[in-house]
């Protein structure tokens, strides 16, 4: 071996080995041209593509929604704020074991075994930094509890955030309203920039109405994140705008009163500002307690609400339709009046019923055996139902409708709450379209003294009887008066809107019809003659029960004996003071029984209250 | 450094390097390397020093075996290059059988001090015995001879490639194929073998790992799967392509900054790299690898012996083969192997390796009589 050795031909081996040497050089080189050159593609050729695709990887934009705009009543009492809430999370990637863990809270907040897989479900789907929720709106006592086990619970928190709420509970539910969960159906409606990150939005009443004004601006903040999607550094932020704050003509003692004088009837009451249209007061029983609908109402207490036979849900006070019955009848005076066809004292012979000339059937009056000879005055305070069949008859259905159709019977109001109805003021055009039918005289006799078809909301009624007070002058009901700026501090009031005034031909007739409302208060023989007894001032009221079950000729309306479901409503409008006025009140208590007894006493407390006549006890 | 010094001084410098076995242009290029590669490791570690110092101590343990390797005559080492290699097969052997597993694969030794991988051991006696043994005889090698190497070869590379490690796998056999190649096989032998070793893919592909086979498949189709094994590429790409010409600068690379790039101080630190210093930064990074492997094949060119020749020619360009597959890998133009970027991931015993390797290049160059003076 050592001798083959010696044999070895260095210089021709070095010259084989060098040769390859510079071949596996050169191959090296072009290799790493190769890769010179695809850096150069991703990196000068490609950059553009390659940097967006880095730049949305970590930037990403995350909406701040704004707090909504507080609901005050006209004395400064929150009606609608937003309250802390609190609950108990846990963020998983602080927690040891989240068996153990939940095994803890089981036994503190007693958590059932649905609950504990629903959250352990969560935890999976989750990234380990986002927190789930354990259980929502902690009691104080839950708080406690929490605080003094604390040390056994890393990784749960209790956490604040600011949910609606509504002090005062049932008392505003139909006309505050209330916020629900911002569901799919609202997202349409909205600007879905604007609400990126709001969690509820106003489902009825002023809440929906000032939606807009309420929910206030969205800020924005665009973060950097890390590959798990945390929050690595801040780049900008847009703080976000708190929503306008309301002020409302609502008067919290009014209400309260009115909600309380309803006491369990169905029904609604009505209380207008004269002057401004304000509504004052607005009730419609039986309510509910909205705030169940904040955080989301279970099917069950919703099922509950809604399969109701009183149906709480529904605001009587714009939506309800109810007989006018013999409150219409200071109107129907007035059209009399002004159309020419009576004067103040013109009068009539009631026997306690009329009969159409050429007909047999006898329209009764309320009193069996009638009120003799009756003038306007006297036909108002006693709501003699002949007089205004005699009236009615005289004045035909055209001009009957027509002249109602002034005071907005049969029409939107335009309230500021919304789902309003319109009611209904009958008329030959509406039964042919409607009925196909044509119209016949005796409809327009119970026209006369609001029934038959005649259907008006409470709220239209308390828009008419502003009108009357107002002498003709036409503002409509609205219940937000003014705003303020949450930023700036700024008060805006609210201007009244005002509508087509009623064209006045004969001041006096007005006042002839308000003389007879006084009457109604304060005469001998006003059905509501106890109303304006003890009070320092005329109340012009007019009291009227409507018939809800039709009774047959000569037979006799037995309160005792008829179902309270069948029972008349009891409904009274009035104003006061007749001569200057300020204030309007309507009542309606459905199957009240009768509008002096059961109607007109409500409205009187309402009167006391407004013009601080309450006395103490 | 040694710029900034006069002439003699300087002189004065390279002799007392030369005097302890060490090469200056090549430990200049080292440390320029790795200084930089510290660097971009901060970076690449969410700024943690710790994990900075680890590596310089590291370097510092390696270092010294670079010294201690230099001092060594590269007689002495052929000498012991099969009992070297034959050790390492028993370790593989063994590794096999009770290694400890780190990331789901068996490839340490548990030595109670040190946690050990005799692959990394393997990377030096693979070239150091078939050097040895093919240059035992007058070059161009027999056919028995290169048969023979083969066996060498591919007996540790399929242990490791069974451990699995398919990364440090192919590193051993290039570096032993390159012994081969360098000692003159004829090119109708070199040409013979790559038609069979491609005839051969396929039963490679069914002995081939579901992860192995799922890195090649997401190679060729990385979009396929983005959030799984398609997103290392995707990222990666993303992180190079963003870097543009000058990069973002550096700590400011957001793909690894914000952690979107995975394995970003080991594997995928190249993208790094490209992401904070930009296409004109990963040139000089690349130049620095060609300055280094060019020192490299000139110590071989100018070897006194074939041994060392075939040695120092196989350490210079097997060190270009890892840079190449590891930034092909990167940039998406090889599939994900698992080959570190040398001398810049963060790792232990492959740094020990690598710059035991130079001290061997250090050895043949320091070591060669002065017959020219």
């Amino acid at each position: 071996m050592k001798t083959r050795l010696t044999l070895k031909d260095h210089f021709r081996e070095s010259r084989l080995v060098n040769d390859r040497l510079i071949f596996s050089a050169i191959l090296a080189g072009i290799l790493f041209a190769i890769i010179l050159v695809r850096l150069a593609t991703l990196q000068i050729i490609e950059y553009k593509h390659f940097n967006d695709l880095s730049h949305n990887n970590r930037m990403s934009t995350q909406a701040l929604a704004p707090q909504r705009g507080l609901i005050y009543d006209r004395n400064g009492v929150v009606l609608a704020e937003n309250i802390p809430t609190f609950s108990l999370e846990l963020t998983p990637e602080n927690v040891h074991s989240v068996d153990n863990t939940l095994t803890t809270l089981t036994k503190l907040f007693s958590l059932s075994s649905d609950n504990v897989a629903e959250i352990k479900k969560t935890i999976k789907e989750q990234r380990g930094f986002r927190q789930v929720v354990i259980r929502k709106s902690l009691t104080e006592k839950e708080v406690a509890l929490f605080s003094v086990n604390q040390h056994k619970l890393t990784g749960v928190d209790v956490v604040a955030r600011l949910i609606r709420h509504y002090p005062h509970g049932a008392l505003f539910a139909h006309t505050v309203g209330y916020v629900g969960r911002l569901n799919e159906r609202d997202q349409k409606n909205v600007d879905r920039n604007e609400y990126k990150g709001t969690l509820q939005i106003g489902k009825t009443g002023v809440e929906k109405e000032y939606e807009k004004l309420l929910h206030g601006k969205v800020g924005f903040r665009h973060i950097e994140t890390n590959v798990q999607g945390r929050t690595v550094r801040e780049l900008h932020r847009e703080p976000s705008h708190s929503g306008q704050e309301l002020f409302l003509h609502l008067d919290i003692n009014l209400q309260k009163v009115a909600s309380e004088v309803l006491a369990d009837y169905n029904g609604a009451i009505v209380a207008l500002e004269v002057k401004t249209g304000g509504v004052l007061a607005m009730v419609s029983k039986p309510d509910f307690n909205p705030n169940s609908f904040v955080s989301g109402i279970s099917s069950k207490e919703y099922d509950l609400l809604r399969d109701s036979a009183d149906r709480p849900l529904f605001n009587r006070s714009i939506r309800g339709h109810y007989p006018p019955a013999s409150t219409l009848k200071p109107f129907v005076a007035l059209a009399g009046l002004e159309r020419g066809i009576i004067k103040s004292n013109s009068k009539t012979f009631c026997p306690g019923w009329y009969k159409l000339p050429g007909h047999d059937h006898r329209y009764r009056c309320w009193k069996t055996h009638g009120h003799g000879i009756v003038d306007l005055k006297q036909s108002l305070a006693q709501s003699c139902d002949v007089y205004f069949y005699d009236l009615a008859n005289s004045m035909g259905i055209n001009q009957l409708h027509g002249f109602l159709d002034h005071f907005g019977f049969g029409h939107l109001t335009g309230i500021d709450v919304p789902s309003e109805s319109s009611g209904l003021s009958p008329s030959r055009e509406w039964k042919i379209k409607a009925k196909n039918q044509v119209w016949y005289p005796g409809e327009t006799l119970i026209s006369g003294i609001g029934q038959g078809f005649n259907q008006t909301t409470p709220v239209q009624l308390a828009q008419a009887t502003a009108m009357l007070a107002m002498r003709g002058v036409h503002v409509k009901p609205k219940v937000a008066r003014a705003i303020r700026d949450y930023n700036t501090n700024e008060l805006t009031l609210l201007s009244s809107e005002t509508a087509e005034s009623l064209p006045v031909i004969n001041k006096k007739n007005w006042e002839s019809v308000i003389d007879s409302m006084v009457e109604v208060t304060t005469g001998a023989r006003g059905t509501a003659r106890l109303l304006g007894k003890t009070l320092p001032f005329n109340v012009a009221g007019k009291t009227g029960t409507a018939q809800v079950f039709g009774i047959k000729q000569n037979q006799k309306y037995d309160a005792e004996t008829l179902e309270k479901k069948l029972q008349d409503h009891a409904l009274f409008v009035g104003f006061a003071p007749a001569e200057n006025p300020e204030f309007v009140v309507v009542v309606v208590a459905e199957n009240g029984g009768s509008g002096s007894k059961v109607a007109a006493p409500m409205a009187k407390r309402m009167i006391e209250e407004y013009f601080g006549l309450v006395a103490n006890d | 450094m040694i710029n900034s010094l006069s002439s003699p001084e300087r002189w004065s410098l390279t002799l007392a390097l030369r005097a302890v076995h060490i090469d200056a242009l090549l430990l200049l290029g080292l440390l320029v390397l790795l200084g930089a590669g510290l660097m971009v490791l901060f970076s690449a570690g969410d700024q943690n020093i710790s994990l900075v110092v680890r590596q310089l101590i590291r370097v510092g343990t390696a270092f010294l075996v670079l010294i201690f390797l230099a001092n060594i005559h590269p007689d002495r080492m052929r000498d012991l290059a099969y009992w070297i290699y034959g050790v390492g097969l028993l370790l593989l052997i063994s590794v096999l059988m009770v290694g400890d597993e780190g990331k789901g694969a068996q490839r340490w030794l548990n030595l109670g001090i040190v946690r050990f991988q005799p692959s990394e051991l393997m990377k030096i006696a693979v070239p150091l015995s078939v050097a040895a043994y093919i240059a035992e005889r007058p070059l161009p090698p027999s056919f028995l001879r290169i048969v023979v190497c083969l066996v060498m070869v591919f007996i540790p590379s399929l242990l490791i490639s069974k451990q699995p490690d398919l990364g440090t796998s192919l590193l051993i056999a290039s570096s032993g194929l390159i012994v081969i190649f360098l000692s003159g096989v004829s090119w109708r032998f070199i040409i013979g073998l790559l038609i069979s070793v491609a005839s051969a893919l396929p039963v490679l592909w069914h002995l081939m790992h579901n992860y192995q086979k799922q890195r090649v498949l997401t190679f060729l189709n990385p979009e396929s799967d983005p959030l799984g094994a398609g997103y290392h590429i995707i990222q990666s790409k993303i992180a190079i392509g963003s870097g543009g010409l000058f990069g973002r600068g550096w700590l400011e690379g957001t793909q690894s900054n914000l952690a979107f790039l995975p394995e970003r101080s080991t594997d995928f630190i190249f993208s790094v790299i490209a992401e904070e210093f930009g296409l004109l930064g990963v040139s000089m990074f690349l130049f620095l690898y060609l300055a280094i492997a060019g020192r490299g094949l000139y110590i071989a060119s100018r070897a006194q012996s074939s041994f060392a020749r075939l040695l120092a020619g196989s350490i210079s360009l097997t060190f270009l083969v890892g840079v190449l597959v590891n930034v092909g890998m990167v940039t998406g133009l090889l599939p994900v192997v698992g080959v570190p970027l040398p001398l810049v991931s963060y790792g232990g015993t492959s740094m020990v390796t690598l710059l035991a390797s130079f001290g061997i290049l250090m050895s043949i160059h320091t070591h060669r009589r002065m017959m020219e003076s």
